[in-house]
């Protein structure tokens, strides 16, 4: 296997981070964030980016547990809020989700998991128009390439700061801006069922999976090539196409283009127009 | 002779040129303060970068009668100034464009040569290629500009450098990327190594002004620097952050790193200029004889 360096500067990342969340919430003409914390390593991350990059009174950190969540999510989203000082609230959201979720009794874990995802969506979007701020995302580069997400339900956000890093790199930050032990070293997981890890539905550990995304997507190697560095071809054909399989996810729907100008194709505008 | 530079690190609105104007008078009367002679805004500074669909909309045309450049060139009555537009021409078409503003006149307009249409980047979609590279005289000495991509190339600095430019004036709106270990990305590194580069092998000032600020989630990273001749760094202004960073050149500078250095004096650009007409004359050729191929096929 080639040496594949995933290391980066933590502090100077910071910089750039707390940097970028101040002005795009200041510039969108709000000072303030929502961000719905898990329990995980991502959400902690961007809480604690968040809570340094617009004060800990502006940022308002949701715990949304459902009746199945491990107490040690709702306790690790506790280390997170009260080491930041971040303003809190916890809604449950089993009463919401159990009426839908009774309808069929037969319901796969992956729907139940995708309600649970697109309902905590709604309350943060809900509890981002009372306090006034906007929905700072927890989505780290790997997921995002896998599609290892819901879309509408985790993905949805204002902004994400944390989407060009990788998971182990966010880790890495992780460390620098003080997110407790407890949390950098636990598994991850969606937490949706339980016994649920990522690394145990994906198949593969973000070790691995890291370097070879960061080959394939950062370094643009050919397929072969990733192969010729000591990647498994089974592996490498599989994740290449999770990518492929998922890139609707990452784009806006298509719109059916019939006039001479279409948002999308030949309407473009950064969203920071005019700020 | 004394030049006192200043470096305009500035973040800019996207598509407000009146913003963007204010900062731009203020900051040049904050320069008049500090003593500067010259005043260097980053690429497209009147306007913002990722301009997209806003391009047509916030042209100016490079008229002394202009609102926009009413203002700047009285501004520059007592300081010269390098900012950087949208211009239009009289064929309504648009370039990413730098001016030289001195004692109220437009002394030199810079089109941008090189639009990076890759990666991140998309220019070549919006605006048109500048096809002409000059140094110009001012009150410093010899002078050029070039924009961001355009020194990417070492050909128009070097061009500069024939054409007898003593200061390379570089203005930049550089997205940050390339994240490794170090506590600076690789494009930072990149620019901050070809500037110190240019600096020494042509023994010329080269100053470089770059945005902060984002646009959406680019980031842009600032650190602008300016190099003497000997290819010291003089002054760098930190990353990320607005700043006006003054800094003394002595231009004598010139006349000792020549005299020690004489690479100007050495240089054959007849010697260029025969081999380059030698590879463009082949390339010619394969190409004909390629064309003729694929017609017999």
């Amino acid at each position: 296997m080639i040496e594949i360096d995933l290391t980066l500067d933590p502090n100077f990342v910071r910089q750039i981070l707390t940097k970028f969340i101040r002005s795009e919430i200041t510039r969108a003409g709000f000072s303030r964030a929502v961000v719905n914390l898990s329990g995980g390593l991502d959400s902690a991350v961007s809480c604690f980016l968040a809570a340094e990059a617009l004060g800990p009174q502006n940022v308002l950190a949701l715990r949304l547990p459902y009746k199945t969540s491990s107490f040690d999510s709702l306790e690790h989203a506790q280390m997170v809020i009260d080491q930041t000082g971040v303003q809190a609230r916890t809604i449950s959201i089993t009463d919401m989700a159990d009426p839908l979720i009774d309808l069929e009794p037969a319901m796969s874990a992956v729907r139940k998991g995708n309600i649970m995802a697109r309902l905590r969506m709604i309350v943060a979007y809900d509890q981002s128009e009372a306090f006034k701020g906007l929905v700072v995302g927890t989505g780290n580069k790997t997921e995002i390439l896998l599609g290892y997400t819901t879309l509408y339900g985790d993905s949805a956000c204002a902004l994400n700061p944390i989407g060009d890093l990788y998971k182990t790199q966010v880790r890495q930050l992780a460390r620098e801006i003080g997110v407790p032990e407890a949390i950098i070293t636990k598994p991850p997981s969606a937490d949706l069922w339980t016994g649920q890890t990522d690394e145990g539905e994906l198949g593969f550990t973000y070790d691995e999976v890291d370097k070879l995304l960061y080959l394939l997507v950062d370094q643009r190697y050919r397929p072969e090539e990733c192969v010729e560095a000591g990647f498994e071809e089974k592996f490498v054909r599989a994740v290449l196409e999770r990518v492929r399989r998922n890139q609707f996810k990452r784009v806006l729907p298509p719109i059916a283009k019939l006039s001479n100008r279409t948002v999308g194709y030949d309407f473009l505008y950064l969203r920071d127009w005019g700020t | 002779m004394k030049l006192t530079l200043a470096l305009a690190q500035i973040n800019t609105k996207l598509g407000d040129v009146d913003a963007n104007l204010e900062k731009h008078l203020a900051l040049a009367r904050d320069a008049r303060q500090g003593g500067a002679g010259l005043i260097l805004f980053p690429e497209l500074s009147l306007t913002g970068y990722v301009l997209q669909d806003l391009a047509p909309a916030v042209a100016s045309l490079s008229e002394a009668d202009n609102p926009v450049f009413r203002r700047l060139l009285e501004a520059s009555r007592d300081l010269d100034m390098v900012i950087g537009f949208v211009d239009e021409d009289p064929r309504r078409r648009f370039y990413i464009a730098s001016a030289y503003l001195s004692r109220g006149e437009i002394v030199h307009v810079h089109h941008k040569v090189y639009l990076p249409t890759y990666g991140l980047f998309d220019e070549g979609r919006f605006f048109a290629p500048g096809d002409s590279v000059r140094a110009f005289d001012t009150r410093f000495g010899r002078a050029g500009m070039l924009i961001c991509e355009d020194f990417w190339h070492a050909s128009l600095p070097y061009l500069l450098w024939q054409d007898g430019a003593e200061l390379l004036l570089f203005a930049s709106a550089s997205p940050g990327r390339g994240l490794n270990a170090d506590p600076k990305l690789a494009s930072s590194a990149w620019v901050e190594h070809i500037n110190r580069a240019y600096a020494s092998l042509f023994t010329i000032f080269a100053a470089h002004a770059n945005r902060v600020g984002f646009e959406d989630g680019l980031n842009f990273w600032g650190g602008s620097t300016v190099f003497d001749p000997d290819g010291n760094l003089l002054a760098q202004a930190p990353y990320f952050e607005e700043t006006l960073t003054l800094r003394e050149l002595d231009l004598n500078q010139l006349h000792r790193t020549r005299a020690r250095l004489p690479l100007l004096r050495d240089e054959r650009p007849d010697l260029l200029q025969r081999e380059l007409e030698r590879i463009l004359q082949r390339q010619k050729v394969n190409a004909a004889r390629y064309n003729s191929e694929k017609d017999k096929e």
